[in-house]
């Protein structure tokens, strides 16, 4: 019978949400690395015993582990992100050119065909790669060519936070910064692009349609559809149909297009999923009430998914990498709340039960479907 | 022999308990000891100073002998207790909240 493993980075540590199939019963394993932030977690699809997570701590730094038993233990692995040659500058708060700097890893991302290659965006933002399990790390430096200079931090710092991987055409990886925007690459990183034709942000940038700076939240992709994007900005739900070379705005009937987590189902890939939050400045959800808004449709049309979700005095926010589905039938959805809530849908969205309520503030969610 | 004692996070990244002892030749530095320490523990690179510059962590102290020797260049000599084992060099996690 099908397991359903779902991985939770939060403020002060791991855990791990495991249940069978029917995903009624949970077992909550943790906390690892206790006291320390988990930026994110994540399984190798190639071999769903190999994770990888990023730990990280104002004291101590980046550490990254490694698990070869599908989180039962952890060993440490490489930590030594530095820059390609000379980084060089990018652009700071007061307009001055500031020198890039590693903080630490916002996201990991395996291969999709060998365990041991993995991807890691980082904070200053930067794209690297490791072949040996984690043990060593090459930066994708050309990347920082793309108009780096231009590119300066928005207020939770100038980090990369997505990485999306094409099935189809192995050399092709799109990746997202705050506040750059996306970038692409046909050629596993030797050459890179703006991808950000379509987007506007009105209230960020002084050229609303400039080719870099876009702040832009999350992107998603559904496998058997490589060419259609999706992507929460700051502002605005977008989805690009031509792979990421224009962006049309989705927001539709959305109560605020302003948000962090989107997602696509498992098996239909017009059906995505958001968390609208009142506002850039107002980190909750409108009106205190926490909705899932799913739409069928691609976008512009959506629906709010309310049943199981506090409806009154709610005050939490979703992070960007906090929302993720499983490949059950039906779609399992989930999510983490700054509150330390992890709710699971075993309906498409249809209706949510928590499974923690009082985790540490959750930063990241990844779901394994396990045989 | 040199005894170092790492705050509770490092102890638990190394997978030890209590003090580490190293052996470290004479003279005894921040560095020669920092050195050591990594070379045991490879899990601690980057975690006490930087990799890359070999700068102490901002928020990473170094106490020892009821003095801050946190700021003290990394290759001065170690207090004379510390480089004969008869006091420990404290790592610190410095006082933050979080």
């Amino acid at each position: 019978m099908s397991r359903v493993q779902v991985l939770v980075g939060t403020r002060k540590g791991a855990f791990v949400l495991s249940s069978d199939g029917t995903r009624k019963q949970w077992a909550v394993n943790g906390p690892h690395f206790g006291g320390w932030e988990i930026y994110h977690v994540k399984g190798s699809p190639a071999d769903p015993n190999r994770l990888y997570a990023s730990q990280s701590s104002a004291w101590f730094g980046q550490v990254i582990q490694r698990s070869s038993d599908g989180g039962k233990t952890w060993e440490t692995v490489g930590n030594k992100f530095a820059y390609d040659g000379v980084p060089g500058t990018h652009q700071w708060y007061d307009g001055t050119q500031h020198p890039w700097e590693f903080k630490r890893v916002w996201h990991l991302e395996p291969s999709l065909a060998d365990p041991d290659t993995v991807y890691a965006g980082v904070e200053d933002a930067g794209l690297f790669r490791s072949t040996d399990g984690g043990q060593t790390w090459q930066e994708l430096p050309a990347l920082r060519a793309a108009k780096g200079h231009l590119w300066q931090p928005g207020a939770g710092g100038m980090c990369l936070h997505t990485i999306v991987l094409d099935p189809r055409a192995k050399e092709r990886i799109s990746v997202a910064i705050s506040a750059a925007g996306v970038f692409q690459t046909d050629d596993a990183g030797k050459t890179w692009r703006p991808a950000n034709c379509g987007l506007k942000s009105p209230f960020q940038l002084p050229d609303p349609t400039a080719e870099v700076g876009h702040c832009v939240h999350r992107i998603a992709m559904h496998p058997s559809r490589p060419k259609v994007l999706f992507m929460q900005k700051h502002w605005d739900v977008m989805r690009s149909d031509d792979g990421g070379a224009s962006w049309q705005e989705i927001s539709g009937n959305l109560p605020t297009d302003f948000g962090f987590p989107i997602d696509v189902h498992a098996h239909e890939p017009e059906t995505i999923y958001v968390v609208p939050i009142k506002s850039d400045s107002e980190h909750y959800p409108p009106d205190a009430k926490l909705r899932v808004y799913r739409s069928r449709t691609g976008g512009n049309e959506w629906e709010a998914l309310t049943k199981g979700l506090p409806q009154r005095d709610c005050y939490v926010n979703v992070l960007r990498d906090a929302m993720a589905v499983d490949s059950l039938d039906p779609c399992g959805v989930y999510f983490g709340t700054t509150g330390g809530q992890v709710y699971a849908s075993s309906d498409a969205g249809d209706s949510w039960t928590p499974i923690v309520r009082d985790l540490p503030a959750v930063v990241s969610v990844e779901v394994q479907t396990l045989q | 022999m040199i005894r170092v004692e790492l705050p509770q996070h490092l102890r638990r990244l190394a997978r030890v308990e209590g003090e580490v002892e190293l052996v470290v030749e004479s003279p005894a530095t921040q560095r020669a000891v920092l050195d050591a320490l990594e070379a045991s523990y490879p899990m601690l690179r980057g975690t006490i100073r930087d990799q890359v510059t070999l700068e102490r962590r901002p928020f990473v102290r170094f106490f020892a002998c009821a003095r801050d020797l946190s700021h003290a260049l990394p290759d001065a000599p170690l207090p004379e207790p510390v480089a004969t084992g008869r006091e420990p060099l404290l790592v610190v996690g410095a006082l933050a909240g979080g």
